[in-house]
């Protein structure tokens, strides 16, 4: 048995000050998250600047907390991982920084992860992954289909042409005048309805495993707008649960198409819209039918989290692959295979 | 004892480390390069030449802003996380502060002055002895601080790069009391900083958060719109 690894990972790419210890890429030992929602609430989305000045009052904070419930000294580490990118330019780089001064203090290795990399990896905090692997990535600021024969070796066979599918759901939850995040309350609308308002499925070309979600929020949009030209009461339930109708039934219909052409043997779902409780539902039984391992991980690990950064920089510090003291923030960071 | 000090608050890049009261290294850049990418490396670089390792360091010195907020964020945050995980002092000083450093000894007044758009400026005002604060730094429009710091009828020294951008709107106000620094004197020093910290009281290191002396648009906007609701 060689010995064990263990990486503080720290993420700060959005509106979360996360910071956590992971053994051997497995086994979280601590996962501490500051969420900065109730700030941004007011101005009803996330405040790039806002959230930049929260980072820097939480990041020491937030380390300690991770490295104090361990209870490890830094000497006791491998390597500092830390979300590179994609990202708020601005938040991203009070992690890259906290990171690299964290790293050149105490002489250790550091990783620079990719976010998506990162929501991919969770899983692997509960479950060993199987490859080949189909992971779909679903929240507020990516919709993408991501084909792995193994470990690091990433494919994007599908994403999002317009909006995310977490941003569609913040846009529609507005004008349905649900507080922000809007995410959790259409789908709480959603489910206490009986009817559903028609809207339409956005499939794109045939055969496209690509998503769209601007045209359905238009649709919304036109249905509210009508709605009210013609002096009708919406049902703001009927409408939660035709638009969440069809981003579910689109969702699960393409990765289940992909699963089956590539030949999944795990498919696993990330990201903050992944706890939207319809698309849990619906991707749990459509894979259960066709008999094809599906896991979501447990609400904490589905939104940002600096477990998931450790858990892939754990793998990407046992393959060398180091960064340096000039290391940047990246916003626009693409998904990059390790091998 | 050995302070490593780091201004990162405007464009200039300053690093120094001082051992005992003797300068080991001092080094201000400016390139108008992006901090984010170039502090931590300069660091690195500096300190070994000057054969300092991480653990040798016993005090961390930071300006505090006020300056680009991004820039602000990158000093303190690679300052706070040194001074932490190295269990050692931080000391945050205000980075008008620093340039004002600069005018020691002029017999006057020394106004640092920051650019920050749309005919304003973060600046402040200190005695040329002493560097004891006369007018709080600030941001201000340019002409009002100006007309402010010209009642006090003495002469003052101007320094800071930007000092060139409102240099004749200040002739105009203050007219023979206006002087300006030479242009070595008109970039930050962490030399200066280091000993500006060695004065000052030991910040608590994780609540040491940047001096913007401005609140985000987001938040002034919301403001108004409360206030407007008020109404």
């Amino acid at each position: 048995m060689s010995k064990d690894i263990y990486v503080l990972g720290i993420e700060t790419s959005c509106d979360e000050t996360a910071a956590s210890i992971v053994k051997n890429g497995t086994e979280i030992i601590s996962n501490i998250v500051a969420s900065q929602i109730e700030s941004h609430k007011r101005f009803g989305g996330v405040v790039p600047e806002i959230a930049s000045r929260h980072h820097v009052e939480q990041i020491t904070l937030v380390i300690e907390e991770a490295m104090q419930l361990a209870g490890m000294e830094p000497d006791q580490l491998d390597a500092v991982a830390v979300t590179e990118g994609p990202g708020l330019v601005g938040a991203l780089l009070i992690g890259v920084n906290a990171a690299k001064a964290f790293a050149f203090a105490h002489q250790l290795p550091l990783v620079g992860v990719h976010h998506i990399a990162g929501h991919i990896y969770a899983n692997r905090l509960e479950q060993e992954m199987e490859f080949p692997l189909l992971a779909l990535v679903i929240s507020g600021g990516h919709t993408e289909l991501i084909y792995m024969k193994e470990h690091g070796d990433f494919t994007v066979i599908g994403e999002t042409r317009d909006d995310a599918a977490g941003e569609a759901y913040d846009k529609v939850a507005r004008t349905l005048n649900l507080p922000y995040p809007g995410g959790p309350h259409i789908d709480r609308l959603a489910h206490t309805s009986d009817e559903a308002v028609m809207f339409p499925r956005i499939w794109l070309e045939e055969g496209s495993y690509d998503f769209s979600f601007s045209g359905l929020k238009s649709s919304v949009l036109n249905y509210m707008h009508n709605a009210a030209q013609r002096g009708e009461q919406v049902v703001p339930e009927r409408v939660a649960a035709g638009f969440q109708n069809s981003v579910v039934e689109v969702v699960t219909g393409k990765t289940m198409r992909a699963a089956e052409e590539y030949k999944a043997r795990q498919v696993i779902a990330a990201g903050g819209v992944a706890a939207n409780k319809g698309l849990r539902n619906s991707l749990d039984a459509a894979f259960k039918q066709k008999g094809i391992p599906f896991h979501i991980p447990s609400l904490p690990l589905c939104t940002d989290n600096a477990a998931m950064i450790a858990a892939a920089g754990t793998v990407m510090y046992e393959k060398g692959l180091y960064g340096n003291m000039a290391m940047n923030g990246r916003p626009g960071m693409p998904l990059t295979s390790w091998i | 004892m050995i302070y490593l000090g780091i201004d990162t608050s405007n464009s200039p890049l300053a690093l120094a480390l001082i051992e005992d009261g003797v300068v080991l290294i001092e080094e201000t850049a400016n390139l108008k390069i992006n901090h984010s990418l170039t502090a931590m490396p300069a660091i690195e670089e500096m300190m070994k030449k000057a054969k300092v390792l991480p653990a040798d360091l016993t005090h961390i010195a930071v300006a505090e802003g006020p300056g680009s907020y991004t820039g602000v964020r990158i000093g303190l945050t690679i300052a706070k996380t040194l001074a932490w995980s190295l269990k050692i002092p931080l000391h945050s000083v205000s980075s008008l502060k620093v340039l004002a450093a600069n005018g020691q000894g002029f017999d006057g007044l020394v106004c640092p002055i920051m650019d920050a758009r749309r005919g304003t400026a973060f600046i402040g005002l200190y005695e040329g002895t002493g560097l004891k604060s006369v007018l709080a730094d600030q941001h201000s429009d340019v002409k009002e601080f100006l007309l402010k710091a010209k009642e006090l009828g003495r002469p003052v020294l101007f320094t800071g790069i930007d000092a060139a951008l409102h240099e004749a709107l200040i002739v105009e106000v203050l007219g023979r009391a206006a002087h300006f620094s030479s242009i070595q004197n008109r970039l930050p020093r962490a030399s200066n900083l280091i000993l500006l910290a060695q004065q000052s009281e030991e910040s608590d290191v994780h609540h040491a958060v940047p001096e913007y002396r401005r609140i985000t648009e987001a938040e002034a906007n919301y403001n108004k719109a409360q206030e407007g609701q008020i109404l």
